[in-house]
């Protein structure tokens, strides 16, 4: 194999000139933690609110929920993310458009909206799973003992699905983690945009994808393990 | 807004789109989802066999797969797969190899950690007993495998091994990052040239979605077929 | 013949064969058993190497490789030799050219001192500088105009790595967006997206010619380097084979042919829509053109 390896070059000044090669990898590991976790936030939110709506007695409202799953699981992601970053600002009105184009972290905000909307879709199938996989009793015991079907959902249903769902949630956090990298094709910075971006000044390729390769299984054991924690913390005792 | 649209650019460029894009779209998702779910089922079969070494080894390599982004491995076997095939074949140098098998080796082994996964749940929705009656009648391994247990898996597994392959469609979409022409592509290498982004960018989600959305509804009829004559 | 004068005879058959084989090593090797060579070419290099109307790649160094293939051709005295084209964009063609999926890259590939660690260049057919295009209503014509704002550049060009290591060292406080290619660059000044693009002045100027307000844009005054080389690529450490590419090269500038190809980019309509963008050869590209050399030092030529 004619190829020259140099694992020594993590330490090699980049040529940003803001640090070693292993900063610039670490700077690009945060965009990826941070843009994750704002689009979680999106995403879990609205996931949950259109899973409801697809469980609850109004015709309309679960329309509206599958129709939501259905446009957003049904246009890859790439798509997805052109969609918002070149055709939004141009399909709206003139001022608003330049407005969003000028602001400062475009392609940061533009991942984290994307990425937020996409991944409600995923979560709001799962909490619409979560929610029909409780017994039906409970649905009827909360209006029996006259809570209204918001009281219902706040304080029986969604309590008892959320921690059913707790498992495939976290591989949807982590689909979403991955998911991350997708955003490089709008420019944002984050981590195997910045392997590859090491790659092309250093032309070490393989120490770059490795270091990048280490880097993203290491978030995952993280969150695997935060995740077994949350779920036998919030686990309720006696229910397994 | 609308009137804006230059739908001519569709019109004249409909032919690369479809003829060289989508072909290489649908031949990708195609081959990549067969070549994966053979692979997928041998890594199913590792990791359920009880041998040494062998499910821990299946194990790590789906773990290993599904920790780390497509995007990040699209670009890993770009630059590996010569190498790859210089090591498997001992040639002197990196053997040649084109843009569309490498994507494809990329697809197949990737997609094979996921078909794995459902493969495996196939294989274990198959009661014990079954296995146990078949070596009664002095059934081999592969033959227990081969006539009893994997057919009934496949089949109770094929919704959801068809839900995987639209995502694995979805996904072929990333080659994009490689300057590969598949429909997405050749609908921004359009874009680019004529600069009309918003059509192509447009009519693509379009296409994607119309495709999807037709392949998960006959996943469904398909779903509830096989649920009744179960 | 008795055995005994047979064995010499043998043996100085079998030194013969590693002899003749040694003759062809390394890529010319590769071409003549598979019969077949691979170009890299570019999506939006105009008018080096890009896609014209039908989706074909053609330019300037899509010509230039067309020679050299006829060379080897002639060299390996192949009868038929299938020329495969493979893309490659600014991030992927040296990896590729390393690990032998492409032969050849035709493009607008800058050859400096730190790629020829890692790969060769025959003898320069361009010389460009860095600069950067913006659009005239965004009132840029400098470098220091460009402080606190958005700026996009090819991810994988040297013109990237420039870009901030003046950033650095003029403290202009740039958001530097990597680009997939020139086009997605360009497409981002187009569409507001960054301010200006900073990329060798000769890809600016076409991509703005073919844009669809060619007049709505400016080239920078300044330049951030001295005008580079441009080299065709190939692998390093193939001395035979850079060897025929070089040859072939040298001779082609040396023709009127050279100038004939280049003025057929140049200076005349080109395709995909018959733009013309009348840059006459220079005077240092002349000298390159008389005396061929593919060394990376700017101050050479």
């Amino acid at each position: 194999m004619n190829y020259n390896w140099n694992w020594g070059i993590f330490f090699d000044m980049s040529p940003e000139g803001t640090g070693t090669y292993a900063d610039m990898l670490l700077s690009g590991l945060v965009w990826t933690i941070v843009t994750a976790l704002c689009a979680w936030v999106i995403a879990f939110a609205i996931g949950s609110v259109v899973g409801v709506m697809r469980t609850l007695p109004s015709r309309a409202a679960q329309a509206f929920g599958n129709g939501y799953v259905e446009l957003f699981r049904n246009i890859p992601l790439l798509v997805q993310m052109f969609l918002w970053f070149f055709v939004l600002p141009e399909v709206l009105p003139r001022a608003w458009g330049d407005w969003l184009k000028q602001l400062p972290n475009a392609p940061f905000y533009t991942a984290v909206v994307c990425l937020g909307f996409f991944t409600a879709s995923r979560v709001a199938e799962q909490v619409r799973a979560g929610i029909q996989a409780l017994p039906r009793g409970q649905r009827m015991a909360g209006t029996a003992l006259g809570l209204t079907t918001a009281q219902t959902y706040r304080y029986v249903l969604l309590p008892n699905a959320y921690r059913i769902i707790l498992p495939p949630l976290t591989s949807e956090f982590l689909n979403n983690l991955k998911n991350t990298s997708v955003a490089l094709t709008i420019g944002l910075l984050e981590l195997t945009a910045r392997a590859r971006s090491m790659q092309e000044f250093s032309f070490q390729v393989f120490e770059a994808f490795t270091a990048a390769t280490v880097l993203y299984i290491i978030i995952n054991l993280v969150v695997v393990t935060a995740a077994g924690f949350l779920e036998r913390r919030v686990a309720i005792p006696g229910a397994r | 807004m609308l009137a804006n649209f230059d739908f001519s650019v569709i019109l004249n460029s409909w032919r690369y789109l479809f003829l060289d894009g989508m072909t290489f779209t649908l031949t990708l998702t195609a081959l990549a989802a067969v070549g994966g779910v053979i692979l997928g089922t041998l890594i199913a079969m590792m990791r359920l066999s009880g041998l040494p070494v062998l499910p821990q080894v299946a194990k790590a390599y789906v773990n290993f797969m599904r920790s780390l982004p497509l995007v990040l491995v699209i670009f890993w076997f770009y630059f590996l797969v010569p190498y790859i095939g210089q090591w498997l074949t001992g040639a002197e140098r990196p053997i040649q190899v084109g843009a569309f098998t490498s994507s494809l080796v990329t697809f197949t082994l990737f997609e094979a950690a996921y078909f794995s996964e459902i493969m495996r749940a196939g294989i274990q929705s198959i009661p014990k007993g079954q296995t146990a009656a078949a070596s009664a009648l002095g059934l081999t391994y592969w033959q227990t495998m081969g006539n009893v247990i994997l057919p009934q898996a496949f089949r109770n597994m094929l919704p959801v091994l068809l839900t995987q392959t639209i995502v694995l469609f979805q996904d072929t979409s990333l080659v994009y990052v490689l300057s590969i022409t598949d429909f997405l592509g050749a609908a921004s290498k359009v874009a680019q040239r004529d600069g009309r982004l918003v059509e192509m960018y447009l009519f693509a989600a379009l296409v994607y979605f119309l495709i999807c959305l037709l392949a998960s509804m006959l996943v469904r009829r398909l779903q509830r077929r096989i649920a009744i004559i179960r | 013949m008795r055995l005994r004068r047979l064995v010499p005879v043998l043996l100085a058959g079998l030194a013969a064969l590693p002899a003749s084989a040694q003759e062809l090593t390394g890529t010319l090797k590769k071409i003549k058993d598979t019969g077949a060579i691979t170009l890299g070419y570019r999506d939006s290099s105009v008018p080096f190497s890009y896609l014209d109307g039908d989706q074909k790649p053609v330019g300037y160094a899509m010509d230039i490789c067309y020679k050299v293939v006829d060379a080897v051709k002639a060299h390996l005295k192949l009868d038929k030799l299938e020329t495969k084209l493979n893309p490659v964009t600014s991030a992927t063609r040296i990896p590729l050219i390393a690990n032998g999926t492409v032969d050849l890259e035709c493009g607008s590939t800058t050859n400096n001192v730190d790629r020829q660690k890692q790969v060769a260049f025959t003898n320069t057919h361009f010389l460009t500088a860095s600069r950067f295009v913006a659009k005239k209503a965004s009132n840029v014509t400098k470098f220091d105009d460009l402080k606190g704002k958005t700026v996009v550049s090819t991810s994988g060009t040297t013109n990237i790595r420039q870009i901030n290591e003046y950033n650095t060292a003029n403290k202009l406080g740039l958001t530097i967006l990597p680009a997939k290619d020139h086009a997605e660059a360009f497409l981002m000044v187009e569409t507001g997206r960054a301010v200006a693009f900073v990329m060798d002045d000769v890809l600016l100027a076409s991509l703005a010619a073919g844009s669809k307000e060619p007049d709505a844009y400016v080239i920078s005054k300044d330049a951030i380097s001295k005008p580079e080389p441009y080299g065709i690529m190939l692998r390093k450490d193939d001395a035979p084979f850079k060897k025929v590419v070089d040859d072939a090269t040298a001779a082609f500038y040396r023709s009127p042919e050279g100038k004939t190809t280049y003025d057929k980019w140049f200076t005349k309509p080109i395709p995909p829509r018959n733009i013309n963008l009348n840059l006459p050869m220079d005077e240092a590209l002349k000298k390159a053109f008389a005396t061929p050399s593919d060394s990376p030092d700017p101050a050479m030529y």
